[in-house]
């Protein structure tokens, strides 16, 4: 191949490639191959320790005491010891440690039922009826996919704060129940859409009305695009941040996020220990959620284009 | 998307009487059949009900009246009080903090998405290099897209770029000499960038799949024409992945106005230094909850809006000459 004079023909290429009559050794190219293979991983082991270091470095300095922060920068503790954890469980502010836990659990779990509730009922809507106002309605979906949600904060928290819901989960979870995360509602209509029609077809000449059909022959065809919802809805309500900042105001009630900005805000200079290690905490169920359902998680991106 | 606008035209036709009678699909003419659509129009605003209330109840009747407050001075206690375009003169004319987070903003948008966005493309090309073994990377550099915007990685941000923290102590070891990156105005905002890069894996992944869409031969043909691997680059992937990567930059030019937790907790709710994490979402937090201005706070909203609309107009526009959908490849 390499003594084939270039041709912009590729027929040329090929039939000067076949003429080479001895076929050169090839160990070579072998051995070429294998260089580059080894060159590959290299190059992406270094990646990977790069990125992942800060999570590394994160679960070792769970284990430092605090006077090895600003002192000790390397990865391992001088003087491992589970002080931090101790001092984690009992909590801040007179609230303990597992209250949040089981704060920020409650709020996740009852969103994910309200989003695949209520986004699996408006992409049954949008993908398989036919009303008036069809085609607008559907636009306007797709246009709240790309509104900041930062534009409507000030009125829902005026509404909210009128209905007298501030300090309740209310204004958390409320909306996770009328479908307000349009990247659900779209990743169904699109996974609806592929099925075919034919099971419809035949549910409804056997007198099957909208509601059946939905029920029966619509959702357990869409379980894998309802899990990534799920999946996707469950960590994007543990890692929300901005709506519990702004609705809750009483340490009981917050979820894990705004425990640590208890910790950031007021132990951060004294106590680094107990700081990080309740931020590692908090990342846990994410990081378990990851490891089972990876898959998922990744062909939800790779299929759907969800961020994470 | 194509199925629903025939739809469309099938339902806006069979309402109407006349010529087009004889256009209408044939089950109209059953007996029963206006029933059915009437009954069928019913069904399918049963079924948005939800997201109807949430469209209008949590989107679109408050984003009005987040309009209608920008023209007026209010904070929660008293009734709002119309003050025409004072708000949005004042912003841009007698505001420094608000230009100062308008170009912060800007640039943290403008340069952090480029780059991450060439990050993820580097990698992924890297890793479709090769199919056996990559499917380990590929999890381990998405894990951070999916933890990136929680407190507790901001917190550990914070805790590496501090002053005597791990950056600051490995540069040092290399002889360079930065000091901490939180307390420096001019070190936070790359940190803030680099923070969005290290997010880099969910591009990655959605560049993945749209190379592996692209036909081998495409690339023979090329090969053999005498194409380095340069030339292939801009004349094969680009052109063909063109779609993704407008998508991606459609979301990720989005998505970064809308940074805000992780400026937030590094910055201890204050924006500093300096001003220097004071990015557009946190000087209307700061506004409008901590300063209680609320009519001003929509104003800044409505700001982000139109600047966030522009962005995605401009990319709309220019997308005919850069972006090629090929109808086989659909």
């Amino acid at each position: 191949m390499t003594s084939a004079p270039t041709s912009p023909l590729a027929t040329d290429v090929v039939f000067a490639a076949q003429q080479t009559t001895p076929t050169p050794p090839s160990r070579p190219k072998v051995k070429r191959k294998t260089w580059q293979t080894i060159v590959w991983f290299a190059v992406l082991i270094v990646i990977t320790l790069v990125v992942l270091y800060p999570l590394v470095w994160l679960l070792f300095s769970t284990f430092k005491p605090n006077s090895e922060f600003g002192q000790n920068m390397g990865l391992l503790p001088n003087a491992p010891t589970i002080d931090n954890y101790v001092k984690v469980m009992e909590g801040i502010a007179g609230v303990p440690m597992w209250r949040f836990f089981a704060n920020s659990l409650l709020i996740a779990g009852v969103s994910v039922i309200g989003t695949v509730i209520s986004s699996a009922l408006a992409a049954y809507a949008f993908a398989r009826l036919q009303f008036k106002g069809l085609g607008i309605l559907f636009a306007a979906m797709i246009g709240t996919l790309l509104l900041p949600f930062h534009v409507v904060i000030i009125p829902q928290y005026i509404l909210f704060n009128n209905l007298g819901m501030v300090d309740t989960y209310w204004p958390l979870l409320l909306p996770k129940f009328l479908a307000t995360e349009a990247f659900f509602v779209f990743l169904m209509v699109q996974f609806i859409r592929q099925m075919p029609r034919d099971m419809d077809e035949a549910a409804k000449i056997d007198g099957a009305g909208h509601a059946r059909i939905f029920w029966s022959i619509i959702l357990p065809l869409i379980k894998p695009a309802l899990i990534t919802c799920a999946i996707f809805s469950f960590i994007w309500s543990w890692n929300d941040f901005l709506g519990p900042l702004l609705y809750l105001t009483s340490p009981e009630n917050y979820p894990l996020p705004i425990a640590l900005r208890l910790y950031n805000d007021q132990t951060s200079s004294s106590d680094y220990g107990a700081t990080v290690t309740a931020s590692f905490i908090a990342l846990i169920p994410i990081l378990l959620f990851f490891i089972v359902f990876q898959k998922f998680l990744v062909d939800g991106v790779a299929t759907q284009g969800l961020k994470g | 998307m194509s199925t629903t606008a025939t739809r469309v035209i099938v339902t806006k036709q069979s309402s109407r009487r006349g010529l087009l009678r004889r256009a209408r699909p044939e089950h109209l003419d059953r007996p029963g059949a206006r029933k059915r659509a009437v009954r069928e129009n019913v069904t399918g605003y049963a079924f948005l009900l939800p997201w109807l209330v949430g469209f209008f109840g949590l989107t679109l009747v408050p984003m009005v009246y987040s309009l209608y407050l920008s023209f007026t001075s209010y904070n929660i206690f008293s009734p709002p009080k119309w003050i025409g375009l004072n708000n949005y003169i004042r912003l841009f004319t007698d505001d420094p903090s608000f230009i100062q987070s308008a170009q912060i903003t800007l640039v943290y948008v403008l340069v952090g998405t480029p780059i991450a966005l060439i990050a993820a493309l580097l990698i992924a090309l890297l890793l479709n290099y090769r199919d056996k073994g990559a499917a380990f990377f590929r999890s381990a550099f998405y894990a951070p897209s999916l933890i990136g915007a929680s407190v507790s990685v901001a917190i550990v941000w914070r805790a590496m770029f501090a002053t005597d923290g791990p950056v600051d102590g490995g540069l040092s070891f290399l002889g360079i000499d930065l000091g901490g990156w939180i307390g420096n105005p001019s070190l936070i905002l790359p940190m803030m960038i680099l923070l969005a890069v290290w997010q880099f894996g969910a591009t990655m992944v959605i560049f993945l799949a749209g190379l592996k869409q692209i036909p081998k031969e495409l690339y023979e043909a090329a090969e053999m024409d005498g194409a380095n691997a340069w030339r292939r680059f801009r004349a094969v992937t680009v052109p063909m992945l063109s779609p993704v990567i407008f998508f991606n930059l459609l979301l990720g030019l989005i998505g970064a106005f809308q940074v805000f937790g992780s400026a937030y907790i590094i910055s201890n709710g204050t924006g500093g230094p300096a001003g220097m994490t004071n990015f557009i979402t946190v000087y209307l937090y700061k506004t409008g909850f901590a300063d209680g201005r609320m009519g001003y706070a929509a104003a800044i909203a409505w700001v982000l809006l139109i600047a966030v609309a522009i962005i995605a107009l401009i990319l709309f526009r220019t997308q005919k000459s850069w972006v090629h959908y090929s109808g086989d490849n659909r």
